[in-house]
This record gives C-alpha cells, sequence and structure tokens, in this order.
C-alpha cells in the first residue's frame, strides 16, 4: 500500500502549462517545452519546501489548519519576500477559466474603490480576547455544565453498553483503578485477573446531589399540574446533554409510572409520561438502546391498553394511542436493527392482538394506529391482508348522512376537493337525497348492514391480494368482530369508528397502500378528507373536524360509515385497482372497511 | 523476483547505450551484442554462487587493467563479471574496516587531507562524477570523506551561518559512485542476506536498511542519475519502516543534484553518520557477506555514512531496537550516554522560622481562610541531608535569594502541606481556563508557579497577562511620580503602584510575529516570550514594558523557559542551537548546537544545572549547563518533540512527541548501558495506556495548549476556544 502512495507523492509536478501560463504573465512569450519541464520540477520542489516549512508555522501555532501567514512565514525563512495581499483567514476562492485549450485558475482580484471602502461603514470591533475558568473535572468526575461536552458522547454510551469491559469512561472507573491498585500490589493476583475471563465491573450510577436534585425537579415538573413548569421540563429533558447518568432514573420512572397510571386508568398522567418518552428521544446526546426494555412496554400500554381513561366515551384517550403509536414509529425507525428486530416484533405483536377476535375495540384502534404509523410498507402487509370487498351498493344511504352534514350548496367541485375522486357521485347522491327526503333515519337499516356485512365477510381477501404472503386467518362471519359492533349501542360505548383507505396512489411506485382512520369521538366525526391523502402520504396528516352532527344518533354515524364503505366499494375495482397499483401515481382510490 | 528480473531489464537497456559509446575492445562488443540478456544474467548467477577463485582472477584482471589506465575495458569486465563498481578496492576497505571506522587511517593521512580537500571541493563541480572514482581509487576517498566531516564540523563552528562551502563540501562526498543500475541490485542482495539470516540477527541488521536506502538514493541523486534515483526509490521506499515516511517524503521531492544544496534534512543525514547499535555476532555476518561478495558500494557506504556502535552480548530484538529508533540519525552512540548527570535537586536553604509560632499561625488559620501568611518549615526534613546524586551547590552560580523570594518559599511550603495527595482513586480537580475569542491565534501560555498569574502569547504578535486573582494588574508609576513618595513608610511597595493603571489583564506589545514560547520568572517580576521574529524579549512584569531585546537565533525561537531559580533561561528555535541566557547579558553565555533538526522545545532541569531540549530531529538530548556538553542523547520517538517535563524529583522526564506517545525517561541514572537486551532507557506509555490511563476529560472544542499543577496539586489548564 505504501509503495503506491508514495511514488505518487514524489511524482507530483506542476503542468508544464502552468509554467508557460506564468511566464506569459510576467512577460515571456514562447518558452521553450524542455525549459518548461526543468522549470516546473524545480518550482515544484520549491512549493514542496516551502509547504514543508510552512507545516512548521502550522504546528507551532498550534492549529491544523496551514493558513497564508504560514506561508509568509516560511517564505521569510528562505529570505523570500512573503505574498503581499493574501492575508485572508478564510479560504481563498480561485476561480477557474478556461478557453482556447487552456485552463486557469487564478485569484479574481477586484478592481477597489477607495471611496466606496472609506464611506462604507467600518465593520464591528471584533470582541477581544477574554478568560473564562470554569471546572473540566472536580475530583476526577466532569461536571455536566454548558462549559463541558456532553459527558459521555452517544458513541461511547454505545461502546459502554454494547462492549463494557473496552469502555473507560471518565470518573466512573474508580472500582477499575481499585482492581488495578490491588493488581500492582501482588503481580499474582495481576495475573490471575489477565488469565481468567475479565468480569463485567459493577458501575454504580451515583447521582451528586445536584443531579438528585435535578432530577425530582424535572419528574415532579413533568407530572405535576403546572403546564409551563412541564413545558420547560420537557424542554430541558429533550435539550440537555449531561443527562445521561440519570436516563436510567428516567426511564425506571416512566415505566413505572405507566404500570400504575393505567391500572388506575388516569389517562393525563399517562400523557405526560408520554411526552416524557417524546423529550427523551428528541434528546440527541442520549443513547437511548439501553433502556429500551422498559420504554417500549410503556408506549405500547399506552398504544393497545383496553382502557386509558375513567370514562372512554368522553376522555380522548385516542390522542393518546395516537401519540404513543407516533412514538413507537419513531423508535422503530431509529433503534430497529436487524439485531434487535423491533419493528417487526412490534409488528407481530399488532398485528396479533388485532386478528384475534376477542380483542377490544380499543385495542384494535390501537394496533391500527400503530402499525399505520410504522409507514405504508407496513400496513399494506399486515393490514390489507385481513382486508375484504364489499359489494352492496348504498351509496344513497351514505349520501343522505352527508346531505345532513354538508351545507347545502352542493358544489361538484367541492365535493372532488373533499372526497376525491368519489365527489361527483356523492354529490349527486346528495343532492337526490336532499330532494327525496329529509326523515331518512338511520335506524332502519343497521340491521340489512350488519347481515349483509357478515355474509361479505367471510371471504378472505387474499385471493385478491397477490402480492402477500402473510397467513391469513380465517373469519368466520359469525365470529367476526364486527358482528359485535353491529348493534350500535358497543359502538356508541366505545365512541369510535375505524375506517381504512385504500389507496394505491401517492408513492412514487404507487404500490403502496395508505390509511386514514375516520373517528368519530363522541358527537363529531373527524376525518381525513380524500383528497388530502397525496398530502397524507408526504406530509403530516391532514385532519378535517366536520362538526354538527351532534344531532345525529349514533346508529347514524354508525350506518353512514356502513354506506359510506359500500359506496366505495361500489365505484371500484377490484381488479383495477390490482392493476393499477404497479403504475406510477395512480389516483384511484379505493375504500375499505374493517 | 519481479524486482530482480526489472534489475535486469535496465541493466539491457544500459548496455545497448553503453556499447555504443564504448567500441574499443572489439572482443567485447561481440560478447555483449551477441547475448546482452544471457551474459549478464549468468554473469549474474555465477557471482552470487561465490566461486572464489574466479573472483579473484578477476580482481587480479581488473586492477592490471586499472594500473594501465584501460578504464573503459575495466567497466566492461566488471559488468561482465557482474561486480560492483568497487569491487576492486575490497582489500583496502577490509583493512579499514577492520579498524574501528578507518580513524586510524585518518589519523595517518590527515595531512595531505587537506590538499585532497581543497582539490576536490573545486573539482567536484567541474569534474564528471566518473573521475571521481578513477583518480582517486579507493583509497583516498574515505579519507577524504573523515576530514571533510571534520572540516565541515570546524567550519560551522567558525563562520556560523555560511553554509555554501560546507554544503559542497558535504556534497562531494558522493562524487564517487558505481554504476547507478547496480544499485538496486546490491539494495536487493543485502536484503535477501538479510532475510536470510538466523531471526536473531535480522532484526539487528535491518537497521541498515534505512540509512542504506538514503545514501545510496542521495549518490544516485547527486550523481545525476535521476531516473534511476526514482526507480530506486519506488522500488524500496516502502521495505522502509514507517516512522520515516516524513523523512521519505522530504527525501522523494528531492531528485536533482541542485535540489540537494540548502536542504536541511540531506546536510543532515550527511554531517551526522547514522548510529547504529548491532551486537558483535551480527555485526561480524554483515560484514561477512559483504566480503564474500565484494559489495563494496555498501561497504563503503557503511563505512563512510554508518557509525555502528558495536556492543558484545545478545542481538536485540525487534521490540527493543523500534523502541530506540526513529530518529533522524540513529540512536545516540553509547559513549554520548555515558556521562554522569546530576539529577538530584539542590539543597534548600534553611529558612529561619519562628517554630512556636507554628502552632499559633496553624490555630489561626483554620478559622479564617488562608491569605495570611504563616512561617512553617514543614521542609526542613527533606531540605537537610544531602542527595548523593544532586550537584554541587555551587556547580554553577545561581542568585541570591531576595527576601521575597523567602517569602514566597514559604509560602510554598505553606501551600505545600495543604498538597492534596493524588492517586488512581483520588484523581485531581481541573480548572479549565478557555481563552474566548482568541480567533485561533493562541500559539502560548503559561502560569505562574504560584498560579495567580497567566500569560498567552499569541499569533498578532502580543502577549496578554492575565490575573486569575481578584489582585489586579498595576503598573509601577512614572519616574516624576515616584519621585514624590515617601521611601520610609511601610507600604511603600503599595504605594508605587498606580491605581488608575489597575486592570486584570495587560498587552505586552513588542514583538513582529507570532509568539511561540513564554516562561514566566519564577519571582513572577519578568515574563520572557520568543517569537518567529527571531527574538526572545524579557518584560517587566511591574511596568509592564519590555526591558530586553534578547537578539541571536536569526530564525524563529519555538521556545523559551526561564531557570526554576531565575536569571538563566533557555531558548531553542529553528536554527537548531540551544541558547543559555543570563537576563542580564544580551549575548548568549552557551549554546547547546547538536540537534540535526529544528529546537521544539527547551526545559530546564529542577536543579538548573542541565537544560532539555527536544527537537524536530526525533532525538532529546540533555545538556550541561556548566560545561555546554551533551550528556544525554535520548531516542526513541518517531516524530518531532513538543512538549518535555521533568518530574520534581528530577529523576525522571516526560516527552511528548507528534507521534502520538509519551514516553518516560529515566536515563539519568548510570544505567548499565552496556545492557541493552533490558534497558531502553523509557517506558513507552501507550503501550501500557489500560492500565495507565486513569481518566479523559474532554473539552468542548478547545485544544489544551499547556497544563500547570498548582502548589495544591489543583490541575489548571488553558487553550483557546475554537468554535
Amino acid at each position: 500500500m505504501a509503495e503506491e502512495r508514495r511514488p505518487k507523492q514524489c511524482t507530483v509536478v506542476l503542468p508544464t502549462e502552468s509554467m508557460k501560463a506564468m511566464a506569459e504573465s510576467i512577460g515571456v512569450g514562447q518558452l521553450q517545452e524542455e525549459s518548461c519541464a526543468a522549470l516546473s520540477e524545480e518550482v515544484s520542489y520549491r512549493i514542496k519546501e516551502i509547504a514543508q516549512d510552512a507545516l512548521k508555522f502550522m504546528h507551532h501555532g498550534k492549529r491544523c489548519k496551514l493558513t497564508t501567514s504560514d506561508i509568509d512565514h516560511a517564505l521569510k525563512l528562505k529570505n523570500v519576500e512573503p505574498l503581499y495581499g493574501f492575508q485572508s483567514q478564510e479560504f481563498i476562492p480561485f476561480r477557474f477559466a478556461s478557453g482556447g485549450g487552456r485552463e486557469l485558475h487564478f485569484y479574481e482580484e477586484k478592481e477597489v474603490d477607495l471611496s466606496d471602502i472609506i464611506n462604507t461603514p467600518l465593520p464591528r470591533v471584533p470582541l477581544d480576547v477574554s478568560l473564562k475558568a470554569h471546572w473540566l473535572s472536580i475530583e476526577g468526575v466532569q461536571p455536566a455544565i454548558p462549559e463541558n461536552p456532553p459527558p459521555a458522547p452517544k458513541e461511547q454510551q454505545k461502546t459502554e453498553s454494547t462492549e463494557p469491559l473496552k469502555a473507560v469512561k471518565p470518573g466512573q472507573e474508580e472500582e477499575g483503578s481499585i482492581q488495578k491498585g490491588q493488581g500492582a500490589t501482588s503481580a499474582e493476583a495481576k495475573g490471575k485477573k489477565d488469565g481468567l475471563m475479565r468480569m463485567k465491573p459493577r458501575s454504580t450510577h451515583e447521582l451528586s446531589v445536584e443531579q438528585q436534585l435535578y432530577y425530582k425537579e424535572i419528574t415532579e415538573a413533568c407530572v405535576g399540574s403546572c403546564e409551563a413548569k412541564r413545558a420547560e421540563a420537557l424542554q430541558s429533558i429533550a435539550t440537555d446533554p449531561g443527562l445521561y447518568q440519570m436516563l436510567p432514573r428516567f426511564s425506571t420512572f416512566i415505566s413505572e409510572g405507566v404500570r400504575v397510571n393505567v391500572v388506575q386508568n388516569n389517562l393525563a398522567l399517562l400523557i405526560y409520561l408520554m411526552r416524557m418518552v417524546k423529550a427523551l428521544m428528541d434528546n440527541p446526546t442520549l443513547y437511548l438502546e439501553k433502556y429500551l426494555h422498559e420504554l417500549i412496554p410503556a408506549v405500547v400500554t399506552c398504544i393497545v391498553s383496553k382502557q386509558l381513561c375513567l370514562r372512554p366515551d368522553v376522555d380522548n384517550h385516542w390522542a393518546l394511542r395516537d401519540f404513543a403509536a407516533r412514538l413507537m414509529a419513531q423508535s422503530c425507525k431509529t433503534f430497529s436493527t436487524t439485531t434487535n428486530n423491533i419493528q417487526s416484533r412490534i409488528t407481530k405483536t399488532f398485528t396479533k392482538s388485532w386478528l384475534d377476535d376477542k380483542t377490544q375495540w380499543t385495542t384494535r384502534y390501537g394496533c391500527i394506529a400503530g402499525l399505520s404509523e410504522l409507514g405504508p410498507d407496513v400496513s399494506c402487509a399486515f393490514v390489507s391482508c385481513t382486508l375484504e370487498e364489499m359489494f352492496s351498493p348504498h351509496s344513497k344511504h351514505c349520501a343522505s348522512v352527508i346531505a345532513k352534514a354538508r351545507p347545502l350548496p352542493d358544489n361538484v367541485e367541492q365535493y372532488r376537493a373533499d372526497y376525491g375522486y368519489l365527489g361527483p357521485m356523492l354529490c349527486s347522491h346528495v343532492v337526490k337525497a336532499r330532494n327525496h327526503t329529509h326523515h331518512h333515519t338511520a335506524s332502519a337499516h343497521p340491521n340489512g348492514v350488519s347481515e349483509r356485512n357478515r355474509r361479505v365477510r367471510g371471504v378472505p381477501y387474499r385471493q385478491h391480494h397477490q402480492g402477500t404472503q402473510l397467513p391469513h386467518p380465517h373469519v368466520h362471519p359469525t365470529r367476526h368482530p364486527n358482528t359485535a359492533i353491529a348493534p350500535g349501542n358497543q359502538v356508541h360505548r366505545h365512541g369510535n369508528q375505524l375506517r381504512i383507505i385504500f389507496h394505491p396512489a401517492g408513492t412514487v411506485d404507487g404500490s403502496f397502500v395508505v390509511f386514514v382512520f375516520f373517528e368519530i369521538v363522541t358527537k363529531t366525526i373527524v376525518f381525513k378528507s380524500i383528497n388530502t391523502i397525496h398530502s397524507v402520504l408526504l406530509h403530516s396528516p391532514d385532519i378535517v373536524p366536520v362538526k354538527g352532527l351532534d344531532t345525529y344518533s349514533f346508529k347514524a354515524f354508525y350506518f353512514y360509515y356502513f354506506l359510506h364503505c359500500r359506496i366505495i366499494v361500489k365505484t371500484s375495482n377490484l381488479t383495477h385497482m390490482e392493476s393499477c397499483s404497479n403504475q406510477k401515481s395512480v389516483k384511484q382510490i379505493n375504500i375499505f372497511y374493517i | 523476483m519481479a524486482a530482480v528480473q526489472d534489475g535486469q531489464l535496465n541493466l539491457e537497456v544500459e548496455k545497448d547505450i553503453k556499447t555504443e559509446i564504448t567500441n574499443d575492445g572489439s572482443g567485447n562488443i561481440n560478447a555483449n551484442s551477441s547475448s546482452p540478456g544471457s551474459t549478464s544474467s549468468g554473469g549474474k548467477s555465477k557471482s552470487p554462487a561465490g566461486s572464489g577463485e574466479d573472483q579473484q582472477t578477476l580482481l587480479a584482471v581488473l586492477q592490471f587493467l586499472k594500473r594501465n589506465k584501460l578504464t573503459e575495458s575495466v567497466d566492461i569486465l566488471r559488468r561482465e563479471a557482474g561486480l560492483s563498481a568497487d569491487a576492486d578496492d575490497s582489500p583496502v576497505s577490509e583493512s579499514a574496516g577492520a579498524g574501528s571506522g578507518g580513524v586510524p587511517s585518518v589519523g595517518a593521512d590527515g595531512g595531505d587531507a587537506n590538499s585532497l580537500l581543497s582539490r576536490v571541493s573545486i573539482a567536484t563541480p567541474v569534474a564528471p562524477p566518473d573521475c571521481g572514482l578513477d583518480s582517486h581509487g579507493g583509497l583516498a576517498t574515505p579519507i577524504y570523506f573523515h576530514s571533510s566531516n571534520n572540516c565541515a564540523c570546524t567550519v560551522v563552528a567558525a563562520s556560523g551561518g555560511e553554509d555554501q562551502p560546507d554544503v559542497n563540501v558535504v556534497l562531494s562526498a558522493y562524487s564517487q559512485q558505481g554504476d547507478p543500475v547496480l544499485y538496486p541490485l546490491y539494495y536487493n542482495g543485502l536484503k535477501k542476506f538479510i532475510e536470510s539470516v538466523l531471526d536473531c540477527h535480522r532484526a539487528e541488521l535491518s537497521q541498515v536498511f534505512y540509512p542504506l536506502f538514503v545514501h545510496m538514493y542521495l549518490e544516485l541523486v547527486y550523481n545525476n542519475h535521476e531516473n534511476e534515483a526514482k526507480q530506486f526509490f519506488e522500488k524500496f521506499s516502502g521495505d522502509q519502516e514507517c516512522y520515516y515516511e516524513e523523512d521519505l517524503r522530504i527525501l522523494s521531492s528531492m531528485s536533482k543534484k541542485e535540489h540537494m544544496k540548502g536542504n536541511e534534512t540531506m546536510l543532515d543525514f550527511r554531517t551526522s553518520k547514522f548510529v547504529l547499535r548491532i551486537s558483535r555476532d551480527s555485526y561480524q555476518l554483515l560484514k561477512r557477506h559483504l566480503q564474500e561478495r565484494q559489495n563494496n558500494q555498501i561497504w563503503n557506504i557503511i563505512q563512510e555514512h554508518l557509525y555502528i556502535d558495536i556492543f558484545d552480548g545478545m542481538p536485540r530484538s525487534k521490540s527493543q531496537i523500534d523502541a530506540m529508533s526513529g530518529s533522524l540519525a540513529g540512536e545516540g552512540k553509547r559513549d554520548a550516554n555515558k556521562a554522569k548527570v546530576f539529577y538530584g535537586l539542590l539543597k534548600e536553604p534553611e529558612i529561619e522560622v519562628p517554630l512556636d509560632d507554628e502552632d499559633e499561625e496553624a490555630e489561626n488559620e483554620e478559622g479564617k481562610p488562608k491569605k495570611k501568611k504563616p512561617k512553617k518549615d514543614s521542609m526542613g526534613s527533606k531540605s537537610k541531608k544531602q542527595d548523593p546524586n544532586a550537584p554541587q551547590q555551587t556547580r554553577i552560580p545561581l542568585p541570591e535569594l531576595k527576601d521575597s523570594d523567602k517569602l514566597d518559599k514559604i509560602m510554598n511550603m505553606k501551600e505545600a502541606t495543604k498538597k492534596i495527595r493524588l492517586g488512581p482513586d483520588n484523581l485531581p480537580s481541573i480548572c479549565f481556563y478557555s481563552f474566548l475569542n482568541a480567533y485561533q491565534g493562541l500559539t502560548a501560555v503559561d502560569f505562574t508557579d504560584d498560579s495567580s498569574l497567566i500569560a498567552g502569547g499569541f499569533a498578532d504578535s502580543t502577549v496578554r497577562v492575565w490575573s486569575v486573582t481578584p489582585k489586579k494588574l498595576r503598573r509601577v508609576k512614572s519616574a516624576a511620580d515616584l519621585s514624590n513618595i515617601d521611601k520610609e513608610s511601610d507600604d511603600v511597595l503599595e504605594r508605587i503602584m498606580d491605581e488608575k493603571t489597575a486592570s486584570e489583564s495587560k498587552i505586552l506589545y513588542g514583538h513582529s510575529g507570532p509568539v511561540y514560547g513564554i516562561s514566566f520568572s519564577p519571582d513572577r517580576n519578568y515574563l520572557l516570550s520568543s517569537s518567529e521574529d527571531g527574538t526572545v524579549r524579557l518584560w517587566s512584569l511591574q511596568t509592564f514594558t519590555c526591558l530586553v531585546g534578547y537578539k541571536g537565533h536569526n530564525y524563529p525561537v519555538w521556545d523559551t523557559q526561564f531557570s526554576p531559580y531565575g536569571y538563566y533561561f533557555i531558548s531553542g528555535g529553528h536554527d537548531r542551537v540551544a541558547r543559555l541566557w543570563a537576563t542580564d547579558h544580551y549575548q548568549p553565555l552557551r549554546m547547546f548546537a547538536g540537534h540535526l533538526a529544528d529546537i521544539t522545545c527547551t526545559l530546564f532541569h529542577p536543579n538548573s544545572n542541565y537544560v532539555a531540549t527536544g527537537s524536530a530531529d526525533r532525538t532529546i538530548r540533555l545538556w550541561d549547563v556548566l560545561t555546554g556538553n551533551c550528556v544525554r542523547i535520548l531516542t526513541g520517538h518517531k516524530g518531532p518533540i513538543h512538549s518535555l517535563a521533568f518530574s520534581p524529583n528530577g529523576k525522571f522526564m516526560a516527552s511528548g512527541a507528534t507521534d502520538g506517545r509519551v514516553l518516560l525517561w529515566d536515563a539519568f541514572d548510570d544505567v548499565e548501558l552496556d545492557d541493552f537486551t533490558a534497558a531502553t532507557g523509557h517506558i513507552h506509555l501507550p503501550e501500557n495506556s489500560q492500565e495507565l490511563l486513569l481518566g479523559t476529560y474532554m473539552t468542548k472544542s478547545t485544544p489544551v495548549i499547556h497544563l500547570h499543577f498548582t502548589r495544591r496539586n489543583l490541575l489548571l489548564a488553558a487553550g483557546a476556544y475554537n468554535p
């Protein structure tokens, strides 16, 4: 290797063209090729010599960057007049020009108008040198103050957790040094120590008094009642570089907190704890991998727990689930490796519980939320395998609901904007519905719907979904969860519905699927309008709350929900969808429901 | 194998050219033209086979031809036989080699050496390189060289800066030359031989490679065989130890004879002999091999440019050699390190302190936090007995203690009692002083011994002094004001200070280049600074003005340091000479010359009798202040040395270099230097770093420039914040 490198070093010479160019610049034309070659060798050698001397000045100047002044000093050593006018501390902008088969690098010297210089206000005087003292280390332990770098850089924390024997951390090796002291006293013991396998030194995470105070303050503020304080505390967690020592404590605090508060259904505290998790994950200096075994269960609990609040129909525990799901997705993205397989394990867990018949709807929601946050790939692979088609035209029912929901002017364009390609059709239906009757209550329909639902549910999706090789549990119509929610009561109790929009367009390769959740949270339908799916894919979810449905009974919602699905299914063509799915930028949108 | 074939090819090409030129001996031409390749290879294969008789006859023929001035025939015959150019000189060289490095012959012929010198130094620039060999023959050249070397030294000593004649003389030593084509073959032959010797000798003999390589390359370059030199370099530079890479880079850039003039590295190689330590067995092996092969080219180089320090005993192992090698001129000679070094500390002067005061004061201070100066003699026991290793108290004259010094000593002792005992379980606290807004311009930092002042040298030629205690820096009043002061009053020392000038920091202007070295005097009244402008300046910390500019170094002065007893100081810089000064003399008292490259750091021994200098030639030298002699040459670093430190007891020294290693030296005792198998004189810290490293403390983008332990064992560090 060295042999390959060195010849390069010794053979680098300036091109002869440079010599010619320089000669021309001082008025010597027609320089012979031989003289050019001789000159270039000589010049190259001299330049190297000067560079070597300049390096000396750089080293003694305690710098790692060669400056023009170093070159000047080196020239001075050789009794050569320094180059004036290059006193630039920063990068010197050499410019490049070519023409007539010549290439030239030059330093652009602009003409300077002195009057301009005189008239411009003087630049700010640079700050004077000042001296500032701080503690780099106190009795061998580096205090975590802003003047010091983060106590343990991420790499070090990583080596500590992955290779505990190799890691040497400042101020933490009291134990190691004691061992060493003993080893020094008796050579025998030392030999023994070296001979046998080295035990991982027990590391005690002792917190200083200041750290203990800080920990107390932070945790109290995080779960306390003062929002301002909490924001500050979370900000501190997210940015402070010195939390490394306290990380195990925080981790335990969160995990224990979730454990207790889930049992007590204390939604607020759970939310606070999740915000702490978020803050910890936002802190760039922390190596969280070590504590994922505590944090992930806590987060997952907040996603899929059956009950997270005392009044599930009133409290917005959905938000917590969504938030926790986002956290989960974030941690999967950040921490998942081929060794820990976090993502696949989490996905499996979600899928399994989702497919389980006995799963509560809240849990189910959490599972889907979690899966969908993991990205379109995962959603496609795991969710779509359980999708079934519905073939029942009930658009007008849906239309009736929409008719109630929307303000009167039924503009096709507006519909298109809100519902995408379904818009025009919906619009026509709505217009029909408005004309037909205002007493079209939904109560008459649920039975029919659920019957239909039962019938259709039994059809496994797999036969239509060739790409997916995942096991598909055969769902019996009678046992399907949907039958369980068919009576409006139960749905009402949970106050929520889910729907999934199957979207083959959007991503570049056109093969992905995205799901949008429509949730009905007590008296409000929150949904993502169909035409924003593109932005869902590309940006953040754009949620359009639709209000004014409070006069409707839940059955109406329920009905609306089913009808909506059917409309969509009716308009969609599965074979068409599949054929489209491989094309780019497919505009087709298919909506399925569970 | 590839190398050999390559060599043959070159040989053929060369031969074809030569045959065109030399067309007198027709028989030879026929032989060449018929099958040059086969003959040459045959000749080569024959000579390694070592048919002794053939060689002898050939030699005889050669000498006969030579005597009759049939030089061209000699050349042809030589090539035919695959002999080295100087094979016929072997008997002479051998006889010289039997003596220790041919020195006796120098003595004998010393008389005409000078005349030879003058002749050659005139002749060389004009005469074609071949003449050198033919006219002198084998005998004259080595003699000439030695004398020239001696002369070179005297020239340097006498006329100081004038390099030019010196360079010519030195360079002309290369005028003798062999066939450039054969150089790779010689080198390769030796390489093969060394690879084939017993393992125990191999490491020792491998030391020869690097100096040999360098000198062969330089010879080729000197004799204008540019292409051959390049090829030679490319072929064998990869074999050299990696720590020579820096030198090789410089060498590689040197491809013309003209480049050699004025090139410092080149001069280093030429003016000094590369010192190798080889056990007698290994040396015999090498010698025998070279004589058997009649490999005189290499033998000459070894004779002339290498100093082989032969010792009796076991050959050293590779690791032992590596621990010592790496410097520009090989290891230190054995006798260079023989001198006795008095490394003990000087006896502390007895300071009379009322003992009964002690208890009172001690009680007193428990209540109050310091500031008072209780007189206490805790160091008494230590200073009572005379250290056998300490130099005589009056070995070098030291300034007398003033009252203020005594006060300071007392303070020092008092502080020493409060010293925290440090150990692996009790690591020091570190206080870091960051220079803000320094814009990468901080080049040197020093703390006073009592840690009350910090001085910084900057690239913008300024020196700045800060007070880190609440006591501000004040200037002495002007002369006019001073005359108004009541000199009898008790607080006259307070009164002379100008309150109006009180500030936390002062800027000292005077240098005209970056300040690279800075040092406080022990009594805190003076400050030294050395700069790129070639001067060392002495500043008063009473008036904050420059008192003296010491001119002597004409080149940048990299470092300067006050003696621990004040008065003396040492400076060293780019001119490779360290100078010892006294503050009241404008000329240096001693000049320590010997380093082969820039002196990068200078340091006084705690007893002020010795001075250590570290250099870019990768050696550390210890100089005796009294005699001016170099008493130790410490080799082992593989990069320029940039920092030195003595242990407070004077027994150990630590050095840090750009090779990233810290070496700890215990080389001042009477080390049994003959026993190379055990003692390398230093402990290599990185090897034990896992055990020795107690803690690592990162700064926030602040390079650490200076470290200083306070009297109470608090560690102060300083550096410029460089966001």
